[in-house]
């Protein structure tokens, strides 16, 4: 249970990452937090000739208010989500997942970027960044883009970075004003990763569903949009038919696989009952009450 | 490049400096290269918190975190926590609440409330277990754990 013996840059500029990853040949692996890449090294299921920390590049960690949204450096650490007053303030629903992720000292450790990129089909800010339509923008030798959350995602532990590339930050888009949010999952215990979990977004125009988003995690390879809920809540007013009806529609939209902890089909069973539950608590908050 | 990485550390408010392998664990550098055996190691790979510490102010878990990571930086262990006759007040809690049985956890959970209470209201005992829940113990059923960190939130708070 040691890591094995790897050659250690602690990049000072994201250049300097930059030039050591293309160099590295796909042998070079990146640290920011090592919250999921240090237990895989104890575990000695990589191997990586070289790693390179991101901790001391400046710049790279931050929240910032950016056009009525936010851009989060990849370095943010979950600690500074969950007590940060922008984040409270612009997604409300981000700051109050984090307290489901891990434990104090994880969080306390544990960046954006890393969780992004490491991409575990049940881990919550994949999820969120797909609710929240976020922007994950990557640089590398060819310079740097801008990828949509919805694409990012390719499948378990895959994402659509290239290897040589480096998550920089991401790009929250302003919520509309009011809206309603719901988040919920359900872990065996507190802070282990979660069997299945769901969030929402909603936005009424009198009583009727001017926008309604929803993701789910845990229960198919990637997170998910489900747009068929989405088209199910639009335009309408929402009562108990609505909400049962949008929950069998996201149930029916993930493929989950048969595991050690649950079962494909309670796994299934779980999205319908939590998407229940985050439309519910999002309608409330978006008619001005507290779920 | 995979050995001679010179590592400053401040540990208990002494300073230490060594070269190490960047592969090895800080949880190891304290154990092996300083002797500091307090801080223990359970499962290595995060999820028993027996090895977790304060660095730069902050609950890590050590055996997650590289030697090399750490270095500039400083660590709080529980050896810099009290003596056997000179207790921290959280020790005296821990004591007083038989909030420890073997043992084996206790200094990761005396880390841990550190933390909890410099930083936290721990107005309810529910936050106080949120707090805990990534520190594992095999012997007290955490109610004595939980109300030893009671009693110092009440100490703290003076009331
Ligand atoms: C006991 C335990 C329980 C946990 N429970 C949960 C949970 O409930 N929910 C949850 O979401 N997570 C959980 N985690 C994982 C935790 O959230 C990790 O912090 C996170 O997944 C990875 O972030 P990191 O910064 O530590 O990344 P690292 O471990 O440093 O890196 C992870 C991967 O991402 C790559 N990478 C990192 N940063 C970048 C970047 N900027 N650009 C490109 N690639 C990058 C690395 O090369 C590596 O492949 C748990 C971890 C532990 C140990
Ligand atoms: S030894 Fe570090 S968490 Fe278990
Ligand atoms: S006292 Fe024995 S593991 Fe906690």
């Amino acid at each position: 249970m040691k890591p094995p013996p790897f050659a250690y840059l602690a990049a000072g500029s994201l250049d300097e990452a930059i030039s050591a990853l293309a160099a590295g040949d796909g042998e070079a692996r990146l640290l920011a937090g090592g919250q999921s890449l240090m237990p895989m090294l104890n575990f000695r299921l990589l191997q990586p000739g070289l790693l390179i920390s991101l901790n001391r590049i400046p710049g790279l960690g931050g929240i910032t208010e950016n056009g009525g949204g936010l851009r989060i450096g990849a370095l943010t650490r979950h600690a500074e989500l969950e007590r940060s007053p922008l984040v409270a303030r612009h997604f409300p629903v981000l700051g109050a997942a984090m307290e489901h992720v891990a434990h104090l000292a994880i969080r306390n450790r544990g960046t954006i970027g890393g969780s992004l990129c490491h991409a575990d089909p049940a881990a919550e800010l994949p999820m969120l960044m797909c609710l929240l339509d976020a922007g994950i923008t990557a640089q590398g030798p060819a310079g740097e883009r801008t990828l949509a959350a919805a694409e990012f995602f390719l499948g378990a532990l895959t994402t659509a970075l290239a290897e040589d590339e480096i998550v920089t930050a991401i790009e929250l888009p302003a919520l509309a004003e009011g809206c309603g949010w719901g988040f919920e999952e359900m872990a065996r215990r507190s802070g282990d990763f979660a069997l299945a979990g769901a969030a929402a977004i909603i936005s009424l125009t009198g009583d009727r569903v001017s926008e309604a988003r929803l993701a789910v995690m845990g229960a198919h390879p990637t997170p998910l949009r489900v747009a068929a809920a989405e088209a199910l809540l639009r335009d309408q007013t929402i009562d108990e038919d609505t909400v049962r009806a949008a929950a069998e529609a996201a149930a029916a939209a993930v493929e989950p696989d048969n595991d050690l902890h649950a079962s494909a089909d309670y796994r299934r069973h779980l999205i319908g009952v939590l998407t229940a539950r985050v439309l519910r608590a999002a309608l409330r908050r978006a008619q001005g009450e507290t779920p | 490049m995979s050995g001679g990485h010179v590592v400053r550390l401040r540990v208990n408010g002494v300073d230490h400096e060594a070269e190490v392998e960047p592969r090895l664990l800080l949880v190891d550098f304290l154990r092996v290269q300083l002797g500091l055996t307090g801080t223990h190691v359970g499962c290595e790979h995060g999820v028993c918190g027996a090895c977790t510490v304060i660095l730069n102010g902050d609950s890590v878990r050590s055996c997650l975190c590289l030697a090399v990571e750490a270095d500039g930086g400083a660590v709080e262990t529980v050896e810099g926590l009290g003596r056997v006759d000179d207790l921290d007040p959280l020790q005296e809690a821990f004591r007083e609440h038989h909030a420890l049985q073997c043992g084996f956890c206790t200094p990761g959970m005396l880390m841990t409330g550190i933390d909890l209470l410099r930083k936290q209201p721990l107005a309810s005992d529910g936050e106080i277990r949120a707090g805990l829940s990534g520190n594992l113990c095999r012997c007290t059923g955490y109610q004595h754990i939980v109300r030893a960190i009671r009693a110092s939130v009440e100490a703290r708070d003076g009331d």
